[in-house]
């Protein structure tokens, strides 16, 4: 018996084995990847070894020895002849400003000349050499296994004497940004409830023909192409689109007052609002539906008008699904990229968006790596209260 | 009711069967089918700009050539080719940019070298280094064309008085409404200093202080609240046209044809216009290294640099260009008036200083994202 | 349902008027939009907003020409033809790997089941841009970027889960008394399969199925980091259209697109149906 039991064990953990293996080949370890990548950055320490072997023995306060000044020179002057320098010096200078420009005059001018002195020529071609400071961001870029990205990613750095401190505040982006986007979830999601509850309530005591027939409807969008509706929002919002040309038409606006409706908070908010309220409806409705309807009648019967009725008896029973749908908007909402993307104009951008600027304008990789952990982990949190308080076996898409 | 299901269940099979066949084929067959016809990808900027370069260049190149081009359309940037080469995932080969951006990258190593005089001379035998424009090509360039960033905007909007000056595109009071910006610092942070009453001659001097991008930063402010930001050079004109906003930064020759093919009626304000060039450059590494550098020298020739400008308002960097542009193709329209370079567009215009550029677009790219996003 | 209508007061009727009107509000919203696009992809001038002829129901303001744009570009096509092919054959791997595992995941004895389900859930709520990056990493590493493989490996990953919870949830209903009385009969686990599983998961199944394919047909993030020219599919060919100009193109576009929804819809609504009358027979 106790082997049979094995058996069904181990032929029940097989035939989820392949799917699996699949997801941690094509999934797991993609994200792996790039969470090794949010601390692991051996690309200056590659290119300029020499250097900052030497910079390893250097206190960090004077200025260093002829010999760095000269070994750095060479190592800029061969970096330049394999055409690497302009790589290396952007990565510096996502450490420290300012450095990328300083590295590229520099070598532009140690181009030819063999100087007496490596540092009185360093120093002439840019002043930046003779200070400290320089020396030392130099030698924390060469770290290979750094912190540094997340430091950025939660607006802090680190001082001159390496103590980490906040960012003044007009270089303070991402954490507004992540505050922003946990609002704006949370204000979708409230949004989706109050919007998603009272229909929901209608499609679960409809006759079964009129349920579906709603049902339908709230189905529609879901299987629309995310792209087909924010398009759809788009044409509708836009400053000559049709909503704006209605309220013209009706004479509610001038034609010079018609509302910025999309390319800001307000086209991100209305279209993710649109695209994510079925996710809301429907955990909602399969709560709903279990919930009779006798109990509201009960207790109207026994004298509860229907608000008291309704808030002591039938919301409390419908809790589950609210919990299951309020944590699915929000958990979505947090992540959402494309949407505010292509309605979200400058002030309608969430994180995500910020990842996708660093990994395809800046290539500022570490830095996307590192916000990209930060949302996987505040969305993992999430995901497992859901798990925890719903259960994914819950969730339900037909 | 099992019964019936039972009865059913053959022709699944047959679904599953035929999308198994149809996985095989597609994984065994379709990157053949790509990968074996002669063809570069090159790399353009959308809209109407890519519509010349089909005209005047793609076209009449695969007719001489046989070889396939595929047109791909970017919004600029050095972003895409640093990922390219980096990832040792090359798959543009030809890449038409600004010439800020060609030389930094060319610094960086993204570019393959291309040696000024093995480009073609000028028809009357000219070497190409004397031919083209002082400072107009770079180690890494082939072709090129002169362009323009001006403001434009809808006769529609303003029935009144109309703006004329950089400074009205600043003055919210007099022209209220919104106004299209391309997202960068580029162009944006030179009209500012300009509206802000600082002389084109001396607005790199400014800019190069710490004060003087403050000061830009702080005469964007001004209107930042109103600016809709677009990426694409296509999106300038339609927005114009549509009414989305009232005035809008653009390239020249995107609202030319969108006067002159489309018939809006788009008005270009030369006051302040930022004048630059861009050219082409091939990708590090591409796998189609000498079918690429035929189309680099094709595209390097006087006749095929000017038969751009026969599309769309953009002039050839070559002396020799300058006599070849005649009238717009497709309408008879005289060009000439309607080039960045005609005298009376130059009253008020700033040269765009591509080495400062070149020096500062990382901090300042930085900077700008900072700003954009408070 | 019976309600007692006659018990309602005045203030209820109203209450319930009220109701009424707002769902119908909140319906709108959710139906209206993506309405509004398909007149106007009939336009026979180049905008997107009512023009006079149109609103006048002037037959001459209506068109086909922007489908025939559509249908005559090249570039579309050949998106239409990547779509398709990228999403059969990531449908075909998630549908065989997610029933496999549903059947697991769906037996008594299945250890770790939470965690399991958990960790096999997991690419439906990562916000996919960080599935993306990560997977632009990867591949690129491997030196398969810009490759159909990599795109389809992707989208089925992101489609399994539906197939799982899909299958898992028809498996939920599922009588494993019958299984075990095959099995007594001396069926093996995969005449088991055929005979007894299959006929009662398959209308899960071809849901799953087609919800993994919806998944991959309208995914965009992976392609815009995944997918070079060769690898355009109709979402990205729509985001590029988007972001430059939104063409009448674009919304004929949308509307085939809203059609074939539509045809996903009545097909997964009528699996779920019979789906239901067989579990309630």
């Amino acid at each position: 018996m106790a082997q049979s039991l094995r058996g069904a064990r181990i032929r029940a953990a097989a035939l989820t084995l392949p799917l699996v293996i699949f997801i941690t080949v094509t999934f797991f370890v993609p994200l792996g990847s790039m969470l090794t990548r949010s601390f692991h950055s051996p690309q200056v320490a590659d290119a300029l070894p020499r250097t900052l072997a030497l910079l390893e023995d250097w206190d960090g306060q004077s200025g260093p020895q002829e010999e760095t000044f000269r070994t750095l020179g060479e190592e800029f002057r061969s970096l330049a002849k394999q055409r690497k320098l302009g790589g290396v010096a952007t990565r510096i200078n996502r450490l420290e400003s300012g450095m990328r420009s300083t590295i590229l005059k520099t070598a532009r001018k140690l181009r030819r000349d063999q100087p007496e002195s490596w540092r009185e020529a360093m120093v002439a071609a840019d002043e930046a050499w003779g200070e400290a400071g320089t020396w030392r961001a130099l030698r924390r870029a060469g770290e290979r296994f750094t912190l540094q990205h997340y430091l950025n990613a939660l607006d802090l750095d680190r001082d001159d004497a390496g103590r980490i401190v906040t960012q003044p505040p007009e270089r303070r982006i991402y954490l507004p940004l992540l505050w922003r986007t946990l609002v704006v979830s949370l204000a979708i999601t409230v949004i989706c409830l109050v919007l998603g509850y009272p229909v929901a309530y209608l499609i679960a005591n409809s006759s079964p023909a009129r349920s579906n027939l709603l049902l339908l409807l709230v189905l529609l969008p879901f299987w629309t192409s995310l792209l087909v509706r924010t398009t759809s929002w788009i044409v509708l919002l836009q400053n000559q689109g049709v909503v704006n040309d209605l309220l013209v038409a009706i004479g509610i606006l001038g034609d010079d007052g018609r509302i910025a409706m999309v390319y800001n908070m307000t086209g991100t908010l209305i279209a993710m609002t649109q695209i994510l309220l079925p996710f809301m409806i429907l955990p909602l409705f399969a709560v709903m539906r279990t919930v009779s309807p006798q109990h509201l009648r009960a207790a109207s019967s026994l004298g509860a008008t229907f608000r008291q009725g309704f808030l002591r008896v039938y919301w409390p029973q419908t809790l589950p699904g609210v919990a299951a749908g309020s944590l699915l908007v929000f958990i979505l909402s947090i992540g959402y990229y494309i949407t505010p993307a292509l309605v979200g104009g400058r002030t309608g951008q969430l994180i995500s968006n910020m990842i996708a600027y660093h990994m395809q304008q800046s290539l500022n990789w570490g830095l996307a790596a590192a916000l990209g952990v930060i949302l996987l982990a505040t969305v993992g949190l999430f995901y497992f209260v859901y798990d925890r308080l719903v259960g994914i076996e819950g969730m339900r898409f037909s | 009711m099992k019964k019936n299901q039972a009865k059913r269940r053959s022709p699944r099979y047959g679904v599953v069967g035929w999308t198994a066949g149809a996985v095989l084929a597609c994984l065994t067959g379709l990157p053949g089918v790509t990968m074996g016809a002669e063809s570069i990808t090159v790399v353009s900027w959308g809209g109407s700009y890519a519509r010349a370069w089909e005209k005047a260049i793609l076209e009449p190149f695969t007719a001489e050539t046989g070889v396939e081009v595929r047109l791909e359309s970017f919004n600029g940037g050095l972003a895409q080719v640093r990922a390219q080469v980096e990832t040792g995932n090359v798959h543009w080969d030809i890449v038409d940019l600004e010439f800020a951006d060609l030389a930094r990258g060319c610094d960086e190593g993204l570019f393959e070298f291309v040696d000024i005089d093995q480009l073609p001379p000028a028809p009357d035998g000219t070497l190409a280094r004397v031919d083209y424009f002082d400072g107009t090509y770079s180690d890494c360039g082939g072709g090129g064309i002169f362009y323009s960033t001006i403001y434009a905007y809808n006769t529609k909007s303003f029935p009144g008085e109309k703006p004329s000056t950089i400074e009205d595109y600043f003055d919210l009071g007099k022209f209220p409404g919104r106004r299209g910006m391309r997202r960068t610092p580029g162009v944006n942070l030179e009209f500012a200093l300009m509206a802000d009453g600082v002389p084109p001659g001396e607005v790199y001097e400014v800019l190069d202080t710490p004060e003087g991008l403050d000061r830009a930063f702080r005469k964007l402010d001004t209107i930042k609240d109103h600016i809709v930001w677009w990426e694409a050079g296509a999106q300038p004109p339609q927005m114009l046209a549509d009414q989305e906003v009232v005035m809008s930064t653009a390239y020249n020759g995107r609202i030319f044809n969108a006067q002159v093919i489309e018939n809006q009626p788009l008005v270009i304000v030369w006051d302040g216009q930022v004048l630059d060039y861009g050219q082409i450059a091939i990708v590090t590494g591409t796998p189609n290294m000498e079918l690429s550098r035929e189309f680099l020298q094709y595209a390097s020739r006087v006749e095929s640099m000017a038969a751009i400008g026969r599309y769309i308002a953009y002039s050839p960097t070559r002396h020799s260009g300058v006599d070849l542009f005649t009238t717009h193709a497709e309408t008879g329209v005289e060009m000439r008036p309607h080039m960045p370079s005609a005298p009376e567009n130059l009253k008020r215009a700033l040269r765009n200083d591509w080495e400062w550029w070149s020096d500062n677009a990382e901090e300042v790219h930085e900077r700008f994202s900072a700003w954009l996003n408070r | 349902m019976a309600v007692g209508r006659a018990s309602f007061t005045l203030g209820e009727r109203l209450e319930r008027g009220l109701h009424l009107a707002f769902c119908m509000a909140v319906f709108a919203f959710l139906i209206a939009p993506m309405l509004i696009v398909v007149p106007l992809s009939f336009n026979a001038e180049p905008y997107f907003t009512f023009t006079e002829g149109m609103l006048s129901l002037d037959p001459d303001a209506y068109s086909l020409r922007w489908y025939r744009n559509v249908i005559g570009d090249g570039e579309w096509r050949h998106a239409l033809v990547n779509s398709l092919v990228i999403g059969v054959s990531a449908t075909f791997i998630a549908t065989v790997l997610g029933v496999l595992a549903a059947l697991g995941l769906s037996s008594p004895y299945m250890p770790s089941r939470q965690i399991v389900m958990g960790l096999l859930i997991s690419p439906m709520v990562t916000p996919i841009i960080v599935s993306a990056a990560g997977m632009f990493f990867f591949y690129s590493e491997l030196g398969l970027g810009q490759t159909h493989l990599s795109l389809i490996l992707a989208h089925a990953a992101l489609g399994t889960p539906f197939v799982v919870i899909t299958v898992t949830a028809t498996l939920s209903g599922f009588d494993t008394n019958l299984s075990r009385a095959a099995s007594s009969l001396g069926a093996g686990p995969i005449v088991i399969f055929r005979r007894v599983q299959l006929p009662i998961i398959a209308p899960g199944v071809i849901a799953g199925a087609l919800f993994a394919f919806a998944t991959s047909f309208d995914e965009i993030v992976t392609v815009l980091f995944l997918g070079g020219l060769d690898q355009r599919t109709l979402p990205r060919q729509m985001w590029a259209g988007i972001r430059e100009q939104i063409s009448p193109e674009i919304l004929a576009v949308a509307t085939c697109l809203m059609v074939f929804a539509v045809l996903l819809l009545i097909t997964v609504e009528w699996l779920r149906r019979r789906g239901v009358r067989h579990a309630n027979r």
